[in-house]
């Protein structure tokens, strides 16, 4: 593994910490008080910032310095997590991610910001203690309001200091005023048990150093086994032998413990537990500590073999090393009388069934492993091929078998299904949930709201839906621009919106939920709504539509997804010169999409984005057109129907309408846009597909027959040629043959020749 | 181009083949495999010149005419035609061609310049002419044949 791997893996870690840090600041804005949470994110930082360290990235180190800083303050307490401190917070992520962005991409970042938000932190960690101590204050009794300020004044110089000043006797002085608190002044103190492997001086680490950092949470006494030392001429100058057994007495309870040893809790066994809480049950429980220990040690000694040598050293592993142990006691247990084993571990003390409690959590995160896409996408293709070539063989066989009741047809129908399966659980290995993507939107939502001087809330919900990871990376732009115009037009300014009887803080709610095999997300605000009447003037002025032309409303919603159409008075740097939904619509087509949009004035639009789960394997109707083979994708399908010559009507010099219970439609020949054949079929031979296009319009596609249904593998027809006009892609039919997959909303847009005035002009006649 | 650097001096190996009464030869390295002609599914709004695609081995493959494609009469295609599979940019197409008929291996000095009666189109993609054993063969730049590719693979 060079160093560029490790980078690389850094980097790929860091986005991930990424993530957590923002989710764990906006729950916490969420009004989420919990020491996890803080501690989760806390940890973001921590790593960032180590693992930037190991690679000198300095600016990053110094900026995720400072920000833990602050992080501790709140972590310990000092600094109230109120919504002024997290909206700094939350900057200071976007930062940070900029800086991570910058470190791996080169490229500069916002130096000024970095640099005001550093300020900010450290005004928070220090200067402003007093007046950010005062919420918790005015949260306890008001009794003791007036005692609060003053053992508060010394803590700011403890803080200030950093980390390695770090003394706990103030810290216990905040809480003797905050009564409420349960922490009683006591510090718990924590059993550790650290077993360095051999790896672990193999990379350059160093248990003394580690040690000492150790030394620095609090006061600490240390025993050194050296009973493993084998004598001098057996020794291996390699191997490690030493082990240690630490008490110590800290507040930063056993994460903080763990963090110490966080870059090398792969190389070596580590026991954190603390022990129990009254300070009159430590004596009793002082003697007991000793006995888990060398229960635990028997099972990391039988099985630390095991893993040692199946696991490569991998920094990516996400394993804990909790988990390590209670996988290792689960091979002992496996190995041995398991009955035995379950009753030592419930003898033991409490303390220990806590730690096995504590393994338990930690597995209960379902281990994952880290594949590169490439190789997902390579076992994709090749049971795509799987699937084509099971279909050709279940053909070939229906086409010589004639009984059709044969044992190999029985045992292709069991192929069948098998690689159905395989397929899918193959295409569910794609499968991610949207929640990044989610949260890159709260940042957006969060610098626009900053540049329009808008209050905006974002909401989001079903962010666990998952979808194709194709489908999320591209989803992400399109929703960008989206959110984007959201808060730019869509939400008023806040007097306008107190005018008119709102709260003053926007919201935009995005939802993303599974529906019918495709994936819905909607944006919806509670803005004032489409404008129509601006909307309709624009595209008059733009020569869009015709100045008389009867439109409903929603065809005016729709004329802003037409290119080159923006209704911001004043065109601002934030949403664009109206290219945004146009753009949307189209990079949301390109993925197999559809966007709808409904309006209420007054009351806010919403954008509803209906997608693929995934670009890989499409449902879709076979069908003949001229003799060709083509695939029309179901989703687009309304109905199909076999026209009646008293049916169908004619428009104008070539246009045909089909009557379906009352409503006319529009009667599309595919033959004829694809020009497969010249003139126009006769509509009762053939067959109609009722389709819905993007507008919300249907049309009635003509094609010759219908020969079934069938889930097909979409292969790109840009690979290797060009992007054809009506045609969505190709696929591999059971002969073996191509076929084209025909892009419907293409179709019905060449349908209108001039695209958009005479759809108006059929739409004011039907 | 290191490889064309390196060929100058050591001579290169061209595919020759047979269309109608004419030769033609490409550069070997261009060329990934030769295969039988199946029908290809045609395409809509398609240029002439291209018959269709095909299925090879799972990706999709458009089949081009190349008498058609180089201003000759164009190819009724049968069981003994056949297709050569070629890399142009970053696409891969198959040629269809009435046969392959050699292998070659050049120098520059066996290459003469395209005489100057040759029509535009002809200008274009030819690279020059080969004398070998009193047959004359052409030879042509895929890359010139299919700009549009080349551009769109950008």
């Amino acid at each position: 593994m060079d160093m560029n791997e490790i980078k690389e893996i850094f980097f790929q870690e860091c986005e991930e910490q990424l993530a957590e840090l923002e989710s764990g600041l906006l729950k916490m804005n969420d009004g989420d008080r919990d020491p996890e949470t803080v501690n989760a994110v806390f940890r973001a930082v921590h790593s960032i910032k180590g693992g930037a360290g190991a690679f000198g990235l300095d600016d990053l180190v110094s900026f995720a310095h400072v920000f833990e800083t602050t992080l501790d303050c709140v972590r310990s307490n000092k600094l109230e997590p109120n919504q002024d401190v997290l909206k700094v917070m939350l900057k200071s992520a976007d930062v940070l991610a900029d800086l991570t962005n910058a470190a791996r991409d080169g490229g500069g970042v916002d130096e000024a910001r970095s640099r005001q938000l550093i300020r900010e932190l450290e005004a928070l960690a220090n200067g402003e203690m007093p007046a950010a101590s005062e919420p918790p204050a005015a949260k306890a009794a008001p009794a003791p309001k007036a005692s609060a300020p003053a053992p508060a004044a010394p803590t700011p110089a403890t803080a200030a200091t950093s980390e390695d000043g770090f003394q706990p006797i103030p810290f216990s002085f905040d809480d003797f005023d905050g009564e409420e608190q349960p922490v009683a002044p006591y510090v718990p103190t924590c059993e550790v048990l650290f077993v360095p492997k051999r790896d672990l001086y193999a990379k350059g680490n160093e248990a003394t150093l580690l040690l000492r950092d150790l030394s620095r949470l609090g006061e600490m006494s240390i025993r050194c086994d050296m009973d493993k030392l084998p004598l001098l001429q057996d020794m291996n100058p390699e191997e490690a032998y030493f082990s240690w057994k630490i008490s110590i007495a800290t507040d930063k309870g056993e994460d903080g413990v763990r963090t110490v040893f966080e870059f090398a809790e792969w190389d070596c066994d580590l026991e954190v537990r603390t022990i129990e809480d009254e300070p009159e049950a430590v004596a009793g429980d002082d003697e007991q500590p000793m006995q888990p220990v060398p229960f635990d040690l028997s099972i990391l000694d039988d099985a630390s073999d095991v893993p040692a040598e199946d696991e490569p050293p991998v920094f990516e592993q996400p394993v804990a090393p909790a988990a390590a142990v209670e996988v290792a006691s689960n091979v002992v247990k496996l190995a041995e009388a398991p009955k035995a084993e379950a009753r030592a571990a419930l003898a033991a003390s409490p303390a220990a069934s806590q730690a096995a409690a504590n393994a338990a959590a930690s597995t209960a995160a379902a281990p994952t492993i880290r594949v590169d896409l490439d190789r997902v996408d390579r076992l994709i293709n090749l049971v795509g091929e799987l699937v084509i070539n099971q279909a050709m063989l279940s053909q070939s066989v229906i086409e010589n078998d004639n009984n059709g009741v044969s044992s190999i047809n029985m045992g292709l129908e069991e192929l069948q299904q098998l690689t159905r399966e395989i397929q899918d659980s193959v295409m569910a290995i794609r499968a991610q949930p949207v929640k990044p993507v989610f949260q890159r939107m709260s940042r957006i939502v969060r610098e626009i709201a900053d540049a329009t001087g808008k209050s905006v809330r974002l909401l989001t919900e079903g962010e666990n839906t998952e979808v194709d990871k194709t489908v999320i990376d591209k989803l992400a732009e399109p929703l960008t621009h989206m959110i984007r115009n959201a808060v730019d037009h869509g939400l008023e300014s806040p007097e306008k919106r107190e005018a008119a009887g709102k709260n003053p803080e926007g919201t935009v709610r995005l939802t993303a939920k599974h529906r019918s095999g495709r994936i819905v997300i909607e944006l919806a605000d509670d803005g004032g709504g489409i404008n129509r009447e601006k909307v309709r003037q624009k595209a008059i002025d733009n020569d869009l539509i015709a100045a008389d032309a009867n439109l409903s409303d929603e065809e005016i919603d729709n004329l802003i997804f037409h290119a080159g159409f923006s209704t911001a008075d004043k065109i601002s740097d934030i949403s664009g010169r109206g290219v945004g939904m146009d753009v949307v619509k189209r990079s949301i087509q390109a993925l197999g999409g559809r966007i709808t949009i409904s309006s209420k004035p007054g009351q806010g639009s919403v954008f509803t984005m209906s997608l693929p789960l995934t670009l890989a394997v499409l449902d879709g109707m076979v069908v003949t057109v001229a003799g060709q083979t083509l695939v029309v994708p179901l989703t687009a399908i309304v109905e199909t129907l076999q026209p009646e010559a008293s049916a169908i009507h004619s428009f104008g010099a070539s246009q045909r309408l089909i009557s379906i219970r009352n409503s006319f439609c529009p009667l599309v020949d595919v033959g004829r846009i694809l020009n497969f054949r010249g003139t126009q079929a006769n509509p009762v031979e053939g067959v109609a597909l009722l389709v819905e296009s993007e507008g919300g319009g249907q049309r009635a596609l003509m094609v010759d027959a219908i020969q079934g249904q069938r889930q097909v593998v979409i292969k790109s027809l840009e690979a290797n040629y060009t992007h054809v006009p009506g045609i969505a892609a190709a696929t591999i039919l059971g002969d073996g043959r191509v076929a084209l997959i025909l892009d419907v909303d293409a179709v019905v847009a060449a349908s209108r020749g001039q695209p958009l005035k005479q759809e108006m002009s059929l739409a004011a006649t039907g | 181009m290191t490889y064309a650097a390196k060929t100058l001096s050591e001579g290169r190996e061209l595919i020759a083949f047979r269309i109608g009464d004419q030769e033609f030869c490409v550069n070997i390295m261009s060329v990934r495999e030769i295969r039988g002609w199946t029908p290809a599914t045609p395409m809509p709004h398609a240029p002439q010149y291209v018959l269709g695609v095909i299925n090879l081995r799972g990706a999709v493959l458009p089949i081009i005419d190349l008498s058609l494609r180089l201003g000759l009469k164009a190819a009724e295609p049968t069981v003994r035609h056949v297709i050569i599979v070629a890399q142009v940019g970053q696409k891969v197409v198959g040629l269809l061609v009435d046969a392959v008929s050699d292998i070659l291996t050049i120098t520059d000095e066996n290459v003469q310049p395209t005489p100057d009666i040759a029509n535009e189109a002809a200008r274009n993609y030819a690279r020059g002419i080969l004398a070998i054993e009193g047959r004359m063969i052409c030879m042509i730049e895929l890359e010139a044949l299919f700009p549009q590719i080349e551009s769109e693979a950008a």
